[in-house]
């Protein structure tokens, strides 16, 4: 069990910056995930943490001990690929155990320690077969067990689960997080589904382009998106925005379309006259008679979602999802109203793209990295 | 892959026919002489050919002669095959591991494969030649000591060499892309279990390598038994005390030296069994190996 500490890394291919001024601490036996787009840098930093790349500048402090010039097998971390990386060669016991072996572990003590972990991932029965006669669920179990084995101070995953068929990666994410409460080791989990980083994560780091956007616990993140980007990202179906004014007298904000929706006094006053986006989860509106609600719109289609259906409308020219649990199925470019409650409009600077909280906020801005 | 099927036409056996020319020419054609040849003796004088059956492979085995052509064969298939696909993993490993001036040895390495037998030959002619090439100097410290047509394992030794330079690269080839093969995660795995490099190669490259081990193996016996002529003629000429008469130079040497076309056949079957006996492994054991998935 470890503290991670990761100051000011960058990460630079030849002339290619794809990671810059990335600042995160990880608390002992805390489970984060970095969660990002494909190509924005995950990979890159749980490779510069496991050893696996060399840090172009600032610095990685595991337990303490700065890492930057050790070797992969002196950090201490242990790691699960997404394509899992078996020795297609070894037995499952002998993938298991192998770095037991290699560490000089005696064969007594090595086997019973196969034994034990095995049976604790469920592959008691499969000790002596080869990887390629394994399932993909099982395959992940044999490299979850592989990590698991050498108690290792750090875990690393990185998409571990993302080979997996749909329902197996729930069960998957379930035995992660209950492995996870049992060997506490610091861990560290690349995704690009938010939902699996909502459900593992003690904290989610959203990352963007090699930086990271903002670091939270799940419920942080989607309650007060720091960012236009993360707000755009966490959340499924996706937040809409529109644009607008506030006005700090009417203490509402003027879309352009022409519709007035009251905000907050403490965050009017905040925002006073500034053009921002307004962030609306579809989850939070609701459908009303046309005329009825703050916002005007048309239908543009109707998504059946089974239990509920995504309304995707149009205001003007841009794009409004509703999440409604209600039966109708008005038809394609039919007015319809949208009504907003007060307090679930998330405004963002249109130009910094940064979240406005309100003034002399009780709760502190959630911080960013 | 779908395999696309077409009616037969007449572009069929146009296509075919300049393949199967040539392979009837330089192959089946000879075959069907050497056969014919080995089961028939010319007759002193004129005459035509007269039936003997096995009297020629009786003959030939019986020959001690043969026999030693066997051994320096043997000996000489080993020691170029040992010594080429060592020199090939070796090298191969380095470029995969991408030390120092790789770029260098890939090129540098695949060349020989590209050179004729017998310009090999010449090649380390110039290397061995006692009174100018490279081994000269040892004679300078030791006058005499070096002189390949003198010391028959000293000619064992310089034919062997020149073999072994000409099979390296094939094996080189086959070797590196089976490295390379190896997915880097799996190295980065065993990497994070602990395993140094020494012990990464013992434990992960090594044995995946093993299904292209034997298929080299049995690759560069076949080739040493079948491709060893032009080296044979240019560097020794079978000499000294015939110590690198090989089977295919004995083939030549006995056919078209000493006119006994029928020893000669005769041999050229057995050399032919045993090519073919060497394929047949390879097919039969080699070709259904452990695939790891
Ligand atoms: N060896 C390399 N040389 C040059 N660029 C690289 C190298 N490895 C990664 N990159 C670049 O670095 C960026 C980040 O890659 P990384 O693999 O960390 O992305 P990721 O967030 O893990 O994406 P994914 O979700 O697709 O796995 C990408 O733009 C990629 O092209
Ligand atoms: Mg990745």
């Amino acid at each position: 069990m470890a503290e991670i500490a990761i100051r000011n890394v960058a990460k630079t291919y030849g002339k290619t910056r794809i990671m810059e001024g990335v600042n995160l601490t990880i608390r002992n036996g805390e489970f984060v995930v970095i969660l990002g787009p494909s190509g924005c840098g995950k990979s890159t930093l749980l490779r510069l943490i496991a050893g696996l790349e060399e840090i172009t500048a600032g610095e990685i402090a595991i337990a303490g001990q700065v890492v930057n010039d050790l070797e992969p097998r002196e950090r201490g971390c242990a790691m699960v690929f997404q394509n899992y990386a078996l020795y297609p060669h070894m037995t499952v016991a002998e993938n298991i155990g192998y770095a037991l072996k290699v560490a000089g572990v005696p064969k007594a003590e090595r086997q019973a320690r196969i034994a034990a972990t095995a049976a604790s991932v469920g592959l008691g029965d499969f000790l002596d077969r080869r990887p390629g006669q394994l399932s993909g669920g099982q395959r992940q179990r044999v490299a979850m067990a592989r990590a698991i084995i050498r108690e290792p101070k750090v875990f690393l995953f990185d998409e571990p689960l993302s080979n997996l068929d749909a329902k197996l990666r729930v069960q998957m994410r379930h035995e992660i997080r209950r492995i996870h409460t049992r060997i506490k080791a610091t861990s560290i989990f690349v995704t690009h589904d938010q939902h699996e980083g909502m459900t593992l994560a003690d904290r989610l780091v959203v990352m963007n382009k090699g930086t990271i956007e903002q670091v939270g616990t799940p419920d942080e993140i989607y309650d007060r998106p720091a960012s236009l980007y993360v707000a755009g990202f966490i959340g499924s179906p996706a937040m809409s925005f529109l644009p607008g004014r506030v006005d700090a007298g009417r203490q509402a904000l003027m879309l352009e379309s022409g519709a007035a929706l009251p905000l907050p006094r403490a965050l009017a006053q905040a925002a006073a006259g500034r053009l921002v986006q307004a962030g609306l989860r579809p989850e939070t509106l609701s459908l009303t008679a046309p005329g009825k609600g703050q916002i005007d719109a048309r239908v543009d289609f109707v998504e059946e979602l089974g239990a509920e259906r995504l309304y995707h409308l149009m205001v003007e020219d841009l794009p409004l999802s509703v999440l409604s649990s209600e039966k109708v199925r008005p038809a394609e470019g039919a007015p319809i109203g949208v009504s907003v409650p007060l307090g679930a409009l998330h405004l963002f600077d249109a130009d910094t793209g940064r979240r406005i909280e309100p003034q002399a906020a009780e709760t502190p801005v959630a911080v960013t990295a | 892959m779908r395999r696309a099927h077409f009616k037969f036409s007449w572009i069929v056996p146009l296509l075919l026919a300049p393949q199967l020319l040539v392979i009837f020419t330089f192959f089946y054609w000879p075959s069907a002489q050497a056969l014919y040849w080995a089961f028939t003796l010319e007759q002193p004088w004129g005459g035509g050919n007269t039936w003997v059956g096995f009297d020629n492979f009786r003959k030939v085995l019986s020959d001690p002669y043969y026999w030693g052509s066997v051994r320096v064969s043997v000996i000489y298939a080993l020691a170029t095959t040992i010594l080429a696909m060592g020199m090939a993993l070796t090298l191969a490993l380095f470029v995969d591991r991408q030390l120092a001036g790789y770029r260098v040895w890939r090129i540098g390495i695949i060349w020989p494969y590209a050179v004729a037998a017998p310009a090999v030959g010449l090649a380390f002619q110039f290397v061995f030649n006692p009174g100018a090439g490279i081994f000269s100097y040892i004679n300078t410290i030791s006058p005499g000591w070096w002189d390949l047509s003198k010391h028959p394992w000293q000619a064992v030794t310089a034919i062997v060499i020149a073999g072994a330079w000409k099979q390296v690269s094939y094996s080189f080839i086959f070797f590196l892309a089976a490295l390379q093969a190896i997915p880097r995660s799996l190295t980065e795995a065993a990497a994070m279990d602990g395993a140094r490099p020494l012990r990464r190669m013992i434990d992960l490259q090594l044995p995946l390598l093993t299904p292209t081990f034997f298929f080299l193996l049995v690759i560069n016996i076949t080739d040493s038994f079948t491709d060893s002529f032009g080296i044979v003629d240019t560097l020794t000429g079978g000499g000294p005390f015939r110590a690198t008469d090989l089977m295919v130079y004995k083939i030549y040497s006995d056919g078209f030296r000493g006119f006994d076309y029928s020893g000669a056949a005769a041999q050229s079957i057995i050399l032919m069994c045993l090519v073919m006996a060497l394929t047949f492994i390879q097919f039969r054991y080699i070709e259904r190996r452990v695939h790891y998935t």
